[in-house]
């Protein structure tokens, strides 16, 4: 276990509440679990824990991470119809009516390049390998609307930790699924698929950088990027990929999708900057989705604290 | 005026001011999705555009079918394109910005997609308020028409305010540029078409 100092704690970090106090009937359902692993149907542990309790209707108020208690959840039916997953389409509730047509089972993710151990992983393994957490994150949008979500995953470390990256690597890359006959919004070249996006080998190991599988404590609808996703909280969003099947450690920056689309407009770091307008909208207020006035965007959404000193030196208007 | 050109006038008023009973009608009913001020603003734009492309369509299918009495509905269209240019700036304005205007002005001096949307409404403004009989005598058969001509104007300052709005998939504003282009195409055509071959025949 990561033990730091209180003040780097981030509120993310600690277990939630309410999994706290039923840590017991967790371990117990877990257990069940375990006993049901014959079964293909079998949630994982976290998944099992969190749809079986009864949300803490207290948690639904609860403020997100570094942020103030106006951080107020987003409701589940905003969350899973307001999506931009272009592979479903490139219109906002396209996603959601065109989620069915990819299947998220069987699944699995290839961790290769620069690792010690590189292999290909069932899903269903790979959720058994760490504990979900319930972490409430602010999504900020590129496009200056924000959501809350309550993830449900794992910190990507845990994943690195055990595919064990040489010392050449410095960057990991990523990918969606790239497959027109499951993706309709693939059969367009609106990106240059597969979607893939890269974070500097820090920023993956940072304890706020988490694989989510699940969000409201249900399984994550396909539209969010079903089975496994990246969340990264202090990027824009289009950095939190999607429905992964590859993760590759490299020793150079890899090219994402939407640099190569539109270098001007969006860099690789990407990091959420009020201060670094996009050349064609300004990115200093956002829209928090189910409010009517704008709101100020935070430095780093407000992870500052937490994030800020892996940039300290950079020039974020070079390093948008 | 005959009771059946009354009746047609009537309903393609009563069916242009559907949109924005649908706008109205989802707004108060939470059906506009998640985000409904962005909604809000681009379906406002879009059937601004419409109504544009209707009333640039006019001419065009009266010279082609001979059809004249399309004309009387030319009017009509193109202040519904004004129409729903005014909601879609009173929605930036008023609802998106709420009155912001630092933000506002910041927003239209900057980004240049915001600076073409400002100047197109701009362009229709003169048209609206002279789109009256007396206006046309007033300013005389000539001059009102060459005013006219802005309307050109707005219907590309308003494509490409929508192309350069849209984050990536272009695919809709490229299908109302390729229609703009029919419409404005054909009048280029004809006014070469004239200048080519002299009246002197």
């Amino acid at each position: 276990m990561l033990i730091k100092k209180a003040s780097d704690i981030a509120s993310a970090e600690i277990t939630d509440e309410r999994l706290f106090i039923n840590r017991r009937s967790f371990l117990g359902e877990a257990a069940i679990v375990g006993l049901n692993a014959a079964s293909a149907l079998a949630l994982p542990a976290g998944l099992m824990a969190c749809s079986n309790g009864e949300r803490n209707p207290e948690a639904e108020g609860s403020s997100a991470t570094g942020g103030s208690a106006s951080d107020k959840l987003t409701p589940y039916e905003k969350i899973t119809t307001y999506n931009n997953f272009y592979e479903l389409g490139t219109g906002k509730d396209d996603p959601s009516e065109n989620a069915n047509s990819f299947r998220t089972r069987p699944w699995s993710v290839e961790v290769e390049g620069l690792v010690n151990r590189p292999g290909i992983y069932d899903i269903e393994d790979i959720l058994k390998w760490s504990p979900l957490q319930e972490r409430v994150y602010r999504l900020r949008c590129v496009e200056a609307w924000s959501m809350v979500i309550p993830w449900l995953g794992f910190p990507f470390r845990d994943l690195i930790d055990r595919a064990q990256p040489t010392s050449q690597a410095r960057f990991v890359e990523l990918s969606t699924l790239h497959d027109p006959t499951q993706m309709p919004g693939q059969r367009r070249s609106v990106l240059d698929w597969p979607y893939t996006e890269g974070l500097r080998l820090d920023e993956a190991m940072h304890p706020l950088t988490i694989l989510a599988a699940g969000l409201y404590g249900k399984t994550l609808p396909n539209q969010n990027g079903a089975p496994l996703r990246l969340v990264v909280p202090w990027k824009y969003g289009f950095k939190s990929i999607k429905s992964i099947v590859r993760i590759r450690f490299t020793d150079r920056q890899p090219a994402t999708a939407w640099n190569k689309s539109a270098p001007s407009e969006y860099g690789f770091y990407s990091n959420v900057n009020p201060e670094v307008n996009h050349p064609r909208w300004s990115q200093a207020k956002e829209r928090r989705i189910g409010e009517f006035r704008r709101r100020a965007t935070l430095m780093f959404n407000g992870y500052g604290s937490q994030v800020a000193s892996m940039y300290a030196g950079m020039d974020l208007r070079k390093h948008f | 005026m005959s009771r059946r050109t009354q009746a047609v006038r009537s309903g393609i008023f009563a069916a242009s001011l559907i949109p924005l009973a649908w706008v109205v009608w989802g707004a108060s009913t939470d059906n506009l999705g998640a985000n409904p001020i962005d909604e809000i603003q681009l379906q406002t734009g879009r059937w601004a555009l419409r109504f544009l492309a209707l009333s640039l369509a006019i001419s065009p299918l009266r010279r082609l079918t001979g059809w004249n009495s399309v004309i009387r509905y030319r009017r009509t269209f193109g202040l519904f394109a004004f129409f729903y240019a005014t909601l879609h700036l009173i929605n930036f304005i008023a609802i998106d910005k709420f009155f912001d205007v630092g933000d506002i002005v910041e927003d239209i001096a900057k980004h240049l997609y915001i600076t073409v949307g400002m100047a197109t409404w701009l362009a229709l403004v003169p048209l609206a308020l002279t789109s009256t009989r007396s206006s046309i005598r007033r300013l005389g058969g000539r001059r009102w028409n060459r005013l006219h001509q802005l309307v050109y104007v707005a219907a590309i300052g308003g494509t490409v305010h929508y192309l350069w709005a849209v984050k990536k998939d272009t695919l809709y504003p490229l299908l109302y540029f390729a229609l703009f282009a029919v419409l404005l195409g054909y009048r280029a055509w004809m006014w070469l078409a004239k200048r080519q071959q002299p009246q002197a025949a």
